[in-house]
This record gives C-alpha cells, structure tokens and sequence, in this order.
C-alpha cells in the first residue's frame, strides 16, 4: 500500500536529465576534465528551485566528471524532512526552515545551515483570454479562501474562479499562505485564514501551469521561472492604492514587486568537499547568469 | 507429469527402501518449504497491520475518532493542524463508483463476447491486447487523463475544470478494465461445454444461453474479477493524484475536483517528518484503506459461498 511510486514522475526526468549530462561529460574513469573533484551527492526539494538545481547540476558535472549530483523536487516541506532525516545532502527550499523543523533537525543531530542562492518572484497567472490585468493582496487572499467565487467580483467576466494551489509537500503552498492569504505585514494580517476547500491542490507546478494554459477561468500561483507564453502573468497591488507591478526581474530586484522570496538551500553543517565546490559554482558569476536564464532573479 | 510417476512406481513397485526413504525425506522437505511459504505471507500481513496500528493509532490520542472520521478539514500543516479524513473518504467512495460503473458491465460484456461469441482467432488477438491494457504504467495513465481526458470531461458536462473525480474515474475505469475482462473471460470459459449444449436443445437462443446459463454459471469467477477490479480503483495513488483535482472540500458529485485516500497520503506523506502528527494521521488513513479493502474481500468471499452453495443444491 506504500509501495506506490511517489512522484517517481518528477524523479524520472531528472534522472534522465542526469543521465544525458554524464553522457555528455564522457566515460567516467577517463581521467582528465576538472581539477579531480569528485563523489556523489542529492538535491530534495522545492518543485521550484528544481529547473535551476537541475541546469547547475548539468553544468557542474560537465566540468567535473568525476561528481554525480541526484535533483528531485518534490516540494520544500518533503526536501526539509530529508534533511532532518539525513537522507540528502542539500535540501533546496522555497521557503525559509521553520523553528519546529530547526528543532526536530537538531534532535536528529542536524544542523540546517542556510544558503541563498536566487530570489523568485511569485507569479500569479490567468488565461491569456481572461480580461482581468490586476489583483490585490486582499482580493487573492479572498479568491483563495473562496470569499469571491466569480471573476465578475475583481472586475472580470461572469465566470466562476477555479482556484489552482501547490499541495502541503510545497514551499510555494506555504510562502504563498503566508504572505498573500493570510496578508503577512499588511494592516489586515489574519493568520487564522485558510486555502479555501473548493481550492485545488496539484502535485506540481508544471500541471499547475498546464491547467491554467487551457482553462479559462483559472488562476495559479507558479515560480517566475516557470511562466510560459501560454499563460498571462497579473500585475500586483500591494494595497489599493499602490500601482500594480509585474513580476520581473527588475521588479524583484528593486523591491517594488510584492511577493518577491529566497530560493534557498540547506546543508547539513557548512558544507565542504564537492558539496562546497558546487555551490560555490552556485553563487559564482557563472551559475548567477544561469539564473536568469532558466527565469529566476540572480543575486546582487 | 511423466517424471514424477516414475519414481513413484519405482518406489511402489521395487524392493529399494533405500529410495523410498530418500523420496519421502524429499517429501518431508518440501512440504516444509511450502508451510514455511505459506507462514511467511502471514507474516508479512500481520507485520503490516501491525506497523499501520503502531504508527497510526497514537494519532487518535490528539484527534478524537470522532473528528477523525466525520471532521471536514484538513490543514496538516497549520498551526495548530486539524485531521479530518471524510472529505478524502467521500472521494475514494465517488471515484471507485465511478470506476466500477464503466468497469463492470463493459468489461463483463467484452469477456461474455470474447468466450462465448467471437472466433477463436479474434478471442486469440483481442484478449493479449486487452491485457496489454493492464501494462500500462499509471503515471502515463495520468498523463493521458490529463492532457486528453480532463478537458473533453470540461466540455462535455460544462465543468469549471475537467480536473474532477469523473475524469479519475474513468482512468481508472481503463485500468480494471483488464482484469475484469481477462478473470471473466477465464472463468466463462471453465463453464462446461454440455451446459450451453442443454440450453441449445432446449431451444434458447445464443443471448439466453449466455445470460441464463454461462453468465450465472461462472459468476463466482466474475464476482471476484469485480472484486479486483473494485480493489485496483481503490488503491491506485499516481493517477488519481495527477487527475482527481485535489480539492479539500467533501465532494457532493462526482463532477467536483477531489482527493481520495491514497492521493492524500502520497501528496502528504513526504513532507511529514517521521513520528510526527501529520506522519502518524496518514498511517490513519492508510489503516482505513486497509480495512475497507479487508471488507471488500469479505463480502467477495461471501457472495462466493452463497454462489457455491446454489449450485450444490
């Protein structure tokens, strides 16, 4: 009954991802290439950091044929509980590790060490058909507590809102609660609100995305690295009456975008060895310019 | 066959007793082997009910039963959390009936066609293909239900999203669909000949001798093709998860997105750390699965001794 293959989908592309770079690299045992780094380490996480773990990885191992790195994402809350129960070696995370799980990861004799390695600005996307062009903080915390059912209510179409989430396993799940449902730092801050129940809950992302591309009436919550053309980014109002921004780089950058957060990872103690180099490599010049390119904001 | 009645006569007829005691020290040893076999699946089972009872139980030390079962929300990862499981049972309730409603009468029309009706070569091409069906992984199952199903099930019922407990029904529906149809079609097969050749020369048409006599004939076999079929919707996970929409709300039809058990524990199961709340509440859930596939297997059980014994009479 727990034999069923968990995500194995998310893990499957990765692996086959991982497979083409080591091809790619050459045979292994070749000699040359690099400056002898090598091992083998994983990368649990966040759906959203994923894409970006996933080119950095390729990358790395291309340099350094010598080191094999294992990317799955499915989700932060499952990545933080591999680090508590020792199972990877970098947890990549959406969301900053709650002092509970500090807790539990100390009793299990971890000491989650945290790395900021991108920012993300969280998207929130409609149908390129809906009419809708800008949201509020309070008017999506209503959309996603079901208090406003029909897109006529924010100034759309008389249609009802299908409203698309991460499950529990997400970051983005709980970054997204925080901050836009529950409204963290507004003057209406509640934070006794709740994901309405008419609320869909999808495993990843990328079916999130999917779903709005050919759904009308949808609205979804995705990182900005996986907004495709198909689907229509809304700009966002911090309050009524701040002017709506669209979520960019640029906007991450200069702060003016609301729902801009860290992608993180966590290691178990500073890390060393060819965990080190990698994130090193990481936060170099060269794996920053990745960031943007896979559509994720780089560091300063 | 034939080399082990050699032996036998040899052991029967000849005067060696030295082989025949090495014959039943063999005999000895295998039927330990066998009983060891058997123990061993008992084993197993009762290890996993007893993990399911350890680790599921200490829920219901913070979440009365009562909440439990008939509580409506689930927000595992608030503070403080809440674990009510009825919304996920309604939805395995809705999509198995779902499932077993395509399922049933279209797979046991399709093995009465292929034992009864259709050409040996047909039945010889057709019933490989059919259980091809059932090789089918159910991530690509998913797959197909979301990129081709969901938004045919939109449009043809109006729904705000194909996302829904009919769409994940009628994937699963596909995939019972082999093992009713194959168990089916074994068991119309195993009816003997001179029944329907009675029915014949009372003058019933092919459709009565199949739905009088071949039908009803092999319906213990049939009954427990559905009971498979019914135990596959039950817990298939990856298709359901991708498929159902995964909404917390207790569905009121089928054409409302949905989270049925097995989704829930595998969308949960990952972030729950071990021995925590939320850990010890899916083990819950998967203790309630469990029971209500031990009751499917009862009533099977039971609908095949009643079957046994109308026809002893």
């Amino acid at each position: 009954m727990f034999n069923n293959p968990i995500r194995k989908w998310l893990i499957v592309p990765a692996a086959v991802l991982m497979a083409a770079a080591i091809a790619l690299a050459g045979c292994p045992g070749g000699g040359g290439g690099g400056d002898g780094l090598s091992g083998s380490f994983s990368i649990i996480g966040s759906n959203t950091v994923t894409p970006l773990s996933s080119v950095w990885a390729e990358d790395f191992m291309k340099v350094n044929p010598g080191v094999s790195i294992a990317v799955s994402g499915p989700g932060s809350g499952a990545g933080i509980a591999s680090l508590i129960n020792g199972t990877t070696d970098i947890c990549q995370a959406s969301r900053m590790i709650r002092q509970t799980e500090i807790d539990s990861a100390r009793a299990n004799g971890v000491e989650p060490y945290e790395i900021q390695v991108a920012t993300d600005a969280l998207s929130v996307v409609v149908h390129p058909s809906n009419p809708v062009l800008e949201l509020t903080i309070v008017q999506l915390s209503a959309i996603y507590t079901n208090r406003i059912t029909n897109w006529r209510e924010v100034g759309g179409n008389d249609e009802p809102i299908v409203v698309i989430s991460r499950d529990t396993n997400s970051g983005t799940h709980v970054f997204f609660k925080e901050h836009v449902v529950q409204m963290k730092g507004l003057p209406t801050e509640d934070k006794t609100l709740e994901y309405g129940s008419k609320v869909l809950f999808l495993p990843s992302t990328k079916e999130g995305v999917d779903e709005v591309a050919q759904n009308p009436n949808a609205i979804f919550y995705p990182g900005l690295g996986y907004v495709t053309e198909e689907v229509k980014p809304l700009a966002i109002k911090a309050t009524a009456d701040t002017p709506g921004v669209l979520p960019s780089v640029e906007t991450a950058l200069d702060g003016s975008y609301p729902i801009a957060r860290p992608l993180l990872f966590y290691t178990n103690g500073e890390p060393t060895g060819a965990v080190r180099a990698f994130i090193d490599y990481c936060l170099s010049a060269e794996g920053q310019a990745k960031v943007t390119e896979v559509g994720y904001v780089p560091l300063q | 066959m034939l080399g082990q009645q050699v032996p036998v006569a040899t052991a029967e007829a000849g005067p060696d007793k030295g082989l025949r005691r090495r014959w039943r020290i063999g005999e000895k040893f295998i039927e330990g082997w066998i009983f060891l076999a058997g123990l061993l699946a008992i084993v197993v089972l009762l290890g996993i009910i007893a993990l399911l009872l350890k680790e599921g139980l200490p829920v219901f030390l913070d979440t009365p039963p009562w909440e439990f079962f008939f509580g409506t929300k689930w927000y595992p990862v608030s503070e403080p959390p809440t674990f009510g499981i009825m919304p996920f049972f309604v939805s395995t309730l809705w999509i198995t009936l779902v499932a077993t409603a395509i399922s049933v009468p279209v797979g046991v029309a399709c093995a009465a066609y292929l034992a009864e009706v259709a050409p040996n070569k047909v039945r010889e091409t057709v019933k490989p293909i059919v259980e091809l069906l059932a090789g089918i992984p159910s991530v690509v199952m998913g797959f197909i239900g979301l990129m081709l199903l969901s938004p045919l099930v939109q449009s043809a019922f109006n729904l705000n999203t194909g996302l829904c407990g009919l769409s994940a029904g009628i994937m699963l529906s596909l995939m019972s669909l082999p093992i009713i149809v194959s168990v089916s079609e074994d068991a119309l097969r195993a009816v003997p000949d001179q029944f329907r050749q009675a029915s014949y020369a009372l003058g019933a048409t092919r459709w009565e001798t199949i739905i009088h006599v071949s039908i009803p004939a092999a319906l213990s076999g049939i009954t427990a093709a559905v009971m498979l079929g019914v135990g596959r919707a039950i817990g298939e996970t990856m298709t359901v998860l991708m498929v159902a929409g995964g909404a917390l709300a207790v569905p009121l039809s089928p054409t409302e997105p949905m989270m049925p058990m097995t989704a829930a524990i595998a969308s949960g199961i990952g972030n729950a750390v071990r021995g925590g709340l939320q850990y010890q509440a899916l083990f819950a859930i998967g203790l309630v699965l469990f029971v209500l596939t031990l009751a499917v297997n009862v009533i099977a059980d039971r609908v095949l001794e009643r079957q046994k014994r109308k026809f002893a009479r």
